[in-house]
């Protein structure tokens, strides 16, 4: 029974107990269904052990739609507690595991499988490549981040969840005052599922480097892909960070060594430095793609080219070098002086400039454009306000002299919500209700799309203008409750009011999806938007190897000039086609990681060293594996184009 | 598999060309995460609480026989690379055996200087500038223990398979690891004991 206690949740609550039983059943059910319907030897096949992009792709968005209402649950129970003054329907500790596993979840969880999902599916069809540059690094990718989202997700039911703060800043996150196996989750989990996304980070980079279609130079590329190829030059640049900082706050938790205690000649501050380090590149690994889609969706819908396309070029490249040098604007008041203070304020101020120069191209493309309001237009067109109200109220933050009045306030939560929702989250229902049909070969329907993108904007506004109010006036972040002389009151209904919103707008959403599968018809075109880079010149859905033939390029839009010019993309015969074979091993090595990473959590040291061995089996076997992949035949190929063909 | 005659075996193909490009990109990677180590090493070097300095504890004897052995092992290795690009397997075989022979001593050494460290009483938990210590020269030490078992993998490819366009690009890569690991051993060799011991 001992062995067994240390598994308990230390502050159980009828809604833990509530949603142990709800994961059971959802588990069952699945395991139910997957054995009645016969399903089991379709998911191995044709998802567990696949190494196609397309599908990875897919898999991802679905993780990111799942974490996206674990996350949006979470912040609904904040706003919650939040809603009247002295409210006792979450305690201090419930409050202190919520705010941080929301932050965890959104951003890493969420947010970060979003955009991979994105990347992965289109990134390999804009320039016109069969797959990703190491197909199989890509699935193990994947599924190492699924476990890592797993293995944080588990947290609430076995054991406790981290409560430090998405931060986790020590010493409050060391084991002296965070007793509970949570923060070990925090450190364990994203260092697995940080893994995954170095990997990507290495794969994309080769892939968009040296996998183009022929014609195709760097400065031909679609803009999606240049964001997503800056975008995974910071990930390789920063993760590794993020790599030795978790295993540093992984060993002063299991290990006692004194990193980050305040004594032993342990600095708190190196945690908080190092953090951001990572942490403010992260920012930009996650707006630099939603700009890519942006730059797509508002080019597509204002039926003309993008303006500016080098300085929109430059400006991602000079905000990918001055991400790296604003990391200590996190922690103005921490106290390193007025001289530093000032540096990285102009640094961070200076951000704004290329940050500019992309809103004012968006701009200039939208004038003398054709503008047709579609779903994904629509999200572009109210990201440009909203997230100017973020942007502008970044440089009030950055000002470090100022700084001292919004730090660690409510003002600093609504300035970042109003920069990450309109900034990442639009873009990424924008990039998922234009790609949808590509994917899936129908469309998503307009008018409910169009309902839950007003629904989300406005209620976008609802809940996180009134922050701006409460922050000034002095209502500090990460407290679970107030007194009723405060004032506060008020903000912080209408502010729960909009977080309501926020979720009918995403229950929208999913009744789209909903509707959509089952009314909306299955004769579109290849290129139902009228759109103008190369992923649409290929059937929907895609098969299995992207492109019958290699495009042949020779401009920045030439799938747009093969449309309106004539110009012959696709010459010559079809040729037999090499492509990967599909692999269990990704998924196999990750779940041993899994189990890696949950004894690690419980310093279970003889499971722990027999999963490293497991793992360590894995590789070995992958080296000597002999997996030359496979063709496909031109008779297939024939056959596949024909019948695709014909569905037109 | 497409394979270009004019260029070198480990460049041959497509693929290959790939993971040499890629590995290039990871060894990026590695250069962050060992400056991440480095970076806090300086912050943290002279805070050493209630335990011991780096000056006294770091000895020069084993340090530099252990740089001596890094050393040539990298030489060895750039001499199995030459004779692989030759085609002489028994020679490139010959080297790859010395090189990871060379790391396992290296790795012998680390591990008694790691026994003295703990003797003298400068252990993982006796203060930050003891754990930043053990953990960069660990993380070095595991990388080279990794290694010696990946290059293991690849030497018995190499006899059983012989040299192929796969074969010699796995050695190629390994080559490029094991050299950056030389790399980082010249850095931690001046920045932590030749600045310690000042």
């Amino acid at each position: 029974m001992e062995f067994f206690e240390r598994f308990a949740v230390p502050h159980p609550s009828p809604a833990i107990y509530a949603s142990m039983v709800a994961i059971g059943l959802t588990v069952i059910a699945i395991l139910a269904g997957l054995t009645y319907f016969k399903k089991w030897g379709y998911l191995w096949r044709e998802w567990l052990t696949t190494v196609d992009h397309k599908r990875i792709g897919i898999m991802y968005l679905i993780s990111a739609l799942l974490m996206l209402f674990r996350g949006g649950a979470d912040a609904i129970m904040m706003r919650a507690q939040l809603a009247v003054p002295e409210n006792q329907l979450l305690d201090a500790q419930h409050y202190n595991e919520i705010f941080t596993t929301h932050g965890v979840v959104m951003i890493i969880f969420m947010a970060m499988p979003f955009i991979m999902g994105l990347m992965n599916f289109v990134v390999p069809l804009q320039i016109g490549a069969r797959d990703v540059a190491f197909p199989r690094l890509n699935a193990l990718s994947f599924w190492l981040f699924f476990m890592g989202a797993m293995l944080f997700n588990i947290s609430f039911v076995v054991g406790g969840s981290p409560d430090a703060g998405w931060t986790s800043y020590f010493p409050l996150a060391g084991t002296e005052f965070s007793e509970s196996v949570g923060s070990n989750y925090f450190m364990i989990a994203i260092q697995i599922a940080g893994l995954g996304t170095l990997m990507t980070g290495i794969n994309f980079i080769t892939t968009i480097l040296k996998m183009r279609a022929p014609g195709m130079t760097l400065m031909k590329m679609p803009m999606f892909t240049w964001s997503a190829l800056i975008t995974n030059a910071i990930i390789v640049f920063a993760f590794p960070v993020l790599t030795v900082l978790l295993a540093m706050g992984t060993m002063d938790r299991l290990f006692a060594t004194n990193f980050f205690t305040t004594d032993n000649g342990g600095m708190d501050m190196l945690w908080a430095n190092l953090f951001w380090v990572w942490g403010h590149p992260e920012v930009y690994i996650l707006v630099l793609p939603a700009f890519g889609v942006y730059s797509e969706v508002i080019s597509t819908f204002a039926r003309r080219n993008l303006y500016g396309y080098k300085s929109m070029v430059a400006s991602m490249v000079i905000i990918s070098l001055l991400s790296f040098l604003v990391w200590a604007h996190h922690f103005f008041t921490m106290g390193q002086g007025a001289l530093a203070n000032s540096i990285f304020s102009i640094t961070t101020m200076a951000i704004a400039v290329p940050t500019g120069v992309k809103i004012f191209n968006w701009l200039l493309t939208l004038w003398k454009g054709k503008i047709v309001i579609t779903t994904p237009m629509l999200y572009s067109i109210l990201f440009i306000p909203l997230f100017t109200i973020g942007g502008v109220t970044g440089v009030m933050l950055g000002m470090s002299a100022a700084d001292y009045q919004y730090h660690n306030t409510m003002f600093l939560v609504a300035h970042f919500h109003m920069v990450i929702i309109p900034g990442v989250v639009f873009a990424m229902l924008a990039g998922l209700t234009y790609w949808w049909p590509k994917m899936f070969g129908f469309m998503l329907n307009e008018k409910i799309g169009k309902s839950a993108a007003w629904t989300i904007a406005i209620s976008t506004l609802v809940a996180f203008m009134p922050m701006f109010f409460s922050g000034l006036d002095g209502q500090a972040r990460r407290m679970y409750t107030y007194s009723e002389s405060t004032g506060f009151g008020i903000w912080n209904m209408i502010s729960f009011i909009g977080a309501a919103g926020l979720a009918i707008g995403f229950a929208l959403i999913v009744y789209n999806v909903y509707y959509s599968v089952r009314y909306s018809p299955r004769n579109i075109s290849a290129d139902p938007w009228d759109a103008r880079t190369l992923e649409w010149a290929t059937h929907s859905p895609v098969p299995e190897y992207n492109f019958a033939n290699v495009p042949q390029i020779d401009s920045i839009e030439t799938f747009w000039d093969s449309k309106k010019k004539g110009h012959i993309m696709f010459k010559g015969d079809y040729e037999k086609i090499h492509m990967p074979n599909n692999s269990g091993m990704p998924f196999i090595m990750s779940c041993i990681f899994f189990a890696w990473g949950f004894s690690f959590v419980f310093a279970m040291w003889i499971p722990l060293i027999i999963t490293t061995i497991g793992i360590l089996v894995c590789m070995a076997l992958r080296s000597f594996e002999k997996d030359h992949g496979h063709y496909i035949s031109v008779e297939e190929i024939e056959e596949t184009e024909t019948k695709l063909r014909g569905a037109k | 598999m497409k394979i270009d005659h004019s260029l070198p075996l480990e460049y041959s193909t497509e693929e290959n060309r790939l993971k040499i490009l890629g590995f290039w990109i990871f060894l990026g990677a590695e250069i962050m995460l060992f400056a991440t180590l480095f970076a806090s090493y300086f912050v943290l070097a002279d805070r050493t609480g209630s335990g011991p300095a780096g000056s006294e504890i770091f000895e020069l004897t084993p340090v530099l026989i252990e740089t001596i052995l890094l050393l040539t092992s990298s030489f060895t290795i750039g001499l199995g690379i030459h004779a692989m690009r030759i085609g002489n397997k028994k020679a490139m075989m010959t080297f790859f055996a010395v090189t990871l022979l060379l790391g396992l001593a290296f790795l012998g050494f680390e591990i008694f200087e790691f026994f003295h460290y703990v003797h003298v009483g400068a252990g993982l938990q006796t203060s930050a500038f003891t754990a930043m210590l053990l953990t960069t020269l660990g993380t070095h030490g595991a990388h080279v223990t990794f290694g010696f078992f990946w290059g293991l993998a690849i030497l018995l490819q190499v006899k059983k398979r012989g040299l192929t366009p796969e074969t010699t690009n796995k050695s190629f890569i390994f080559s490029l690891y094991w050299h950056f690991l030389d790399v980082v051993w010249i850095f931690i060799f001046s920045f932590v004991y030749l600045k310690g011991m000042m």
